[in-house]
């Protein structure tokens, strides 16, 4: 008979670290991925005193990789102060690689393979990767392998003025051409989610996250680095007035447009990270448990044939997770739907409250229902703090967990995030 | 490290520069590395009056593996060896006339003393005096040893300690910090000791080992020296500094192997987190050390009430509140806790410009001295240090001229080091400095400011 795993356990989250979130090209604009995912592993060493510990395993990713990021999980582990016989691995799936991370880590945990791990994700679009055009890096291998300096003078002569342009990085979809706040304002009309909604969510946003900040939320959360100590995307003086003023930017041509940039996240650099453990280790080290990620559900949707928006694959994910563990919408006391645009945070809701939708796309007796607004996004979220790819989840995931530790035992949290590629990635917390 | 004039005037050059000019010449101070002996040479012990402690002051020394001298005779007759320290035992004084055995032992003594030589008179305290005349001879040790500190060149300190009756207990550890380089800059001071129970055996190389030590506002300058020597020590430090400055502080934390809280010690909620924090995660605290404080310096005519309040409430009343609240919360503050708060020779003599600032760091005197009778009853001390001229990033920005007097006038001819503070401190948080409670104990070289 083959040996069986030990009965299955939840990880619980003992904390978690991030550097400010900072817009792009801003404070951070000379950092690397790795400076900044290093600088969050080593505040989140000094938080919990692991100076020279092993934990089980880092697992982190980045969306905007340069060719030099190779391995840029474990490098940053090599470059912090935990031990070097911490091993670490890359994962990547876009805006979701921050919570799949996690789920990753809680998986090995409550498969009892180990004990403690970390989970993170770091993105910068201030020093994004830039490539040479395909025909230029075609020469330019040829120069290399060249071996006589006639065979370099023949490859260098190839080179064209036409050649030189490098190949920008655009913000998005390969497969249909169109920015993700194109597709986003495709769904915001589909499901007719208004200007003004959109700006009240975004002004909320950034009060709740300014109130946090006020009174010491974040103290044990996040880490200044390179000068800066909080997100520097916050305003505490949003209003929906302000924001009425303006102009859109997605959904171009169309005159109803209702996507600004202030009810868009905007471009941003940061890294965060969450340490994860059995109940046992966190005991024996003396850290607290803030709560456990009960579960946790992937889906992804056909965006580009199937007439479902690109970022409506959270939508699909919930009902699966919720069936699963026999819960309803309404059995959380904190929703944190991650802010790619707040319509985006909209549209899904109302999917969810919608009978024909939830019946014949999500197939559904009856719809999922609301969520009560004073629940949803309590320490603001990605429209304020702004938000880093492959950071968001990392935020998102001790965030919500010291929110179920500060409202005592037995809260439950639910997190949802959009990612590029038309996938969602969705998680129960519970204290 | 020194200062760069204390180099200058070792340096070959230098010396002679300084010499034919005639300007000072300050030494470079021995001071503690981990593993040295607590001396460089024999210590000379003698006595004037009765002289009831110089049994305890031999078996400590013996213990510390400390050689002891008889005293040199007046005609110059030697014993061996330079002696490192000279250590005069003047208990048991009846009147001015038995001070002419201390000038009999102490000068010919105190003349072949190595350099950055130790002085130490023990007495009784004057205010338990049965005769004037007592008092007098006893009051009389206060001046002896605060000129002979004057005197003495090459870097060399003269301290006197109050040994009431029934307190000769607590005397190792203050001797042992009197003699070694972790008071190199304490200088001219009068300390009074109290009867405490002191727990024996205690381990020299790291006297706070599995002991739990908060030092706010950590994260850079004297905070940071002071966490890196209690780690040093054996100490399990939290590091605590407001979150904007929580960079640093990782990095102290993580350099010496100990945690990060940033917290902000003037919130409401400060104290409660404070408190819950190291209940949590530590099960309690063995040392809190009170160090975060700030300047806001204007004339007090030009002083606004933001400038004043802020810096009352960080150098002040933060650290009566944190301390409340340890106090209050139970079993947090360990029986045998110490608590050592940073104050400041501006506390003692004022300052033009700082009528805040002294205000706040005076009233940390206050409130040690208050507190003192209520820890003695746990087992517990309350302390405080007042720095003098310490060389750190905050006087580094100080104008060329005032900072170069600040760090000449006193009797060692130099500013002192972030170190030197922090050695203090840790001293005074050892489970066997017990007998010292409710004392306020100048790290300043005998400045000439508030003498």
């Amino acid at each position: 008979m083959a040996t069986q795993n030990p009965a299955t356990r939840k990880a619980a989250i003992v904390g978690g670290n991030r550097i400010p979130f900072a817009r792009s090209n801003s404070a951070y604009a000379q950092a690397s991925n790795q400076d900044m995912l290093t600088a969050t592993l080593d505040g989140l060493v000094a938080r919990f005193g692991l100076q020279g510990e092993s934990v089980g395993e880092v697992v982190a990713g980045a969306v905007l990789k340069h060719a030099r990021d190779f391995n840029l999980t474990r490098e940053s582990v090599l470059g912090s102060r935990l031990a070097p016989t911490t091993p670490a691995y890359d994962v990547q799936q876009a805006c979701g690689t921050g919570l799949e991370a996690a789920i990753l880590v809680a998986n090995k945990i409550a498969l009892g393979q180990i004990e403690s791990g970390i989970a993170g994700g770091v993105d910068t679009t201030s020093d994004a990767p830039l490539a040479v055009s395909d025909d230029l890096r075609r020469v330019l291998i040829s120069l290399n392998n060249a071996k006589t300096v006639q065979d370099r003078l023949k490859a260098l002569a190839r080179i064209r003025p036409g050649m030189i342009a490098p190949d920008m990085p655009r913000n998005a979809e390969p497969r249909t051409g169109l920015a993700m706040g194109d597709h986003a304002a495709i769904t915001a009309k589909e499901w007719q989610i208004g200007r003004e909604e959109q700006d009240e969510l975004a002004a909320r946003s950034h009060r709740n996250m300014a109130a946090a900040y006020d009174r010491g939320f974040f103290d044990d959360l996040v880490t200044p680095f390179l000068g800066l100590a909080r997100d520097n995307n916050v305003r505490p003086d949003s209003s929906v007035e302000k924001l009425a003023k303006l102009k859109p930017v997605f959904g171009k041509g169309d005159p109803d447009a209702t996507m600004t940039a202030g009810n868009s996240t905007p471009l941003t650099d940061g890294a965060s990270a969450v340490l994860l453990a059995s109940d046992e280790w966190a005991e024996a080290k003396g850290l607290p448990v803030l709560a456990h990620l009960v579960d946790a559900q992937t889906a992804a949707v056909d965006y580009v044939h199937g007439g479902e928006g690109l970022l409506m694959a959270p939508v699909y994910a919930v009902p699966v997770l919720l069936a699963r563990n026999g819960l309803s919408l309404q059995d959380f006391d904190f929703y944190e739907i991650h802010e790619a645009f707040a319509s985006t945070v909209l549209a899904t809701m109302k999917a969810w409250e919608d009978p024909a939708y939830c019946k014949e796309k999500l197939g559904l007796d009856a719809p999922l229902g609301s969520i009560d607004r004073a629940k949803l996004n309590v320490h603001g979220s990605s429209l304020a703090a702004g938000h880093p790819f492959a950071a968001t989840g990392g935020r998102i995931v001790a965030s919500l967990a010291k929110t179920l530790h500060e409202a005592g035992p037995g809260k439950r949290g639910l997190i949802s995030i959009c990612a590029a590629g038309g996938q969602g990635v969705v998680a129960v917390l519970e204290s | 490290m020194a200062d760069w004039y204390t180099n200058f005037a070792n340096s070959g050059l230098g010396t002679t520069i300084t010499k034919q000019l005639g300007l000072p010449r300050p030494a470079e101070l021995r001071r503690y590395e981990p593993g040295e002996p607590l001396l460089p040479g024999p210590v000379v012990v003698g006595s004037a009056g009765q002289g009831r402690l110089r049994d305890t002051v031999t078996a400590v020394l013996r213990d510390a593996g400390v050689t002891v001298q008889s005293p040199v005779t007046a005609d110059g007759g030697t014993d061996g060896e330079k002696p490192g320290a000279v250590v005069l035992d003047a208990t048991g004084l009846t009147g001015p006339a038995d001070l002419a055995a201390a000038h009999d032992f102490l000068a010919p003594a105190i003349k072949r003393l190595r350099r950055s030589g130790r002085v130490l008179v023990l007495a009784d305290p004057p205010s338990d005096a049965d005769s004037p005349a007592q008092a007098a001879a006893r009051q009389a040790v206060d001046g002896l040893v605060r000129s002979i500190a004057k005197e003495l060149l090459n870097g060399s300190t003269a301290n006197a300690v109050y040994v009431p009756e029934g307190a000769e207990g607590s005397l190792a550890s203050p001797l042992r910090f009197f003699l070694s380089g972790r008071s190199a800059y304490v200088d001219g001071q009068l300390l009074t000791l109290s009867a405490a129970d002191v727990p024996a055996g205690e381990d020299d190389g790291k006297p706070l080992a599995g002991r739990v030590a908060v030092v706010t506002g950590a994260a850079r300058g004297i905070g940071a020296a002071i966490a890196k020597v209690m780690a040093r020590d054996g100490a399990h430090v939290v590091a605590v500094d407001i979150p904007a400055a929580g960079d640093n502080l990782a990095s102290v934390a993580n350099e010496i192997g100990g945690t990060a809280f940033q917290l902000d010690i003037t919130a409401d909620d400060a104290p409660q987190r404070l408190v819950e924090h190291l209940r949590e995660r530590h099960g309690g605290v063995d040392v809190v050390v009170h160090n975060a404080g700030i300047t806001r310096d204007k004339l007090l005519v030009n002083m606004d009430a933001a400038r004043w309040n802020t810096v009352m409430a960080v150098n002040l009343q933060a650290q009566l509140d944190l301390t409340q609240a340890l106090l209050d919360a139970d079993g947090v503050l360990k029986p045998d806790a110490r608590i050592v708060c940073v104050s400041s020779q501006s506390g003692i003599a004022g300052n033009r410009g700082q009528t805040n600032y002294a205000a706040s760091k005076a009233g940390v005197i206050g409130m040690v001295r208050a507190w003192a009778p209520e820890f003695a009853k746990r087992g517990a001390t309350i302390n405080a240090v007042a720095p003098g001229f310490i060389v750190t990033e905050m006087t580094a920005k100080m104008p060329f001229g005032t900072r170069e007097i600040g760090s000449r006038i006193n009797s060692l001819q130099q500013g002192g080091l972030p170190v030197d503070v922090a050695e203090t401190i840790a001293w005074l948080s050892q489970p066997g400095s017990a007998g010292v409670n409710g004392q306020t104990v100048r790290v300043c070289g005998q400045s000439l400011l508030g003498a």
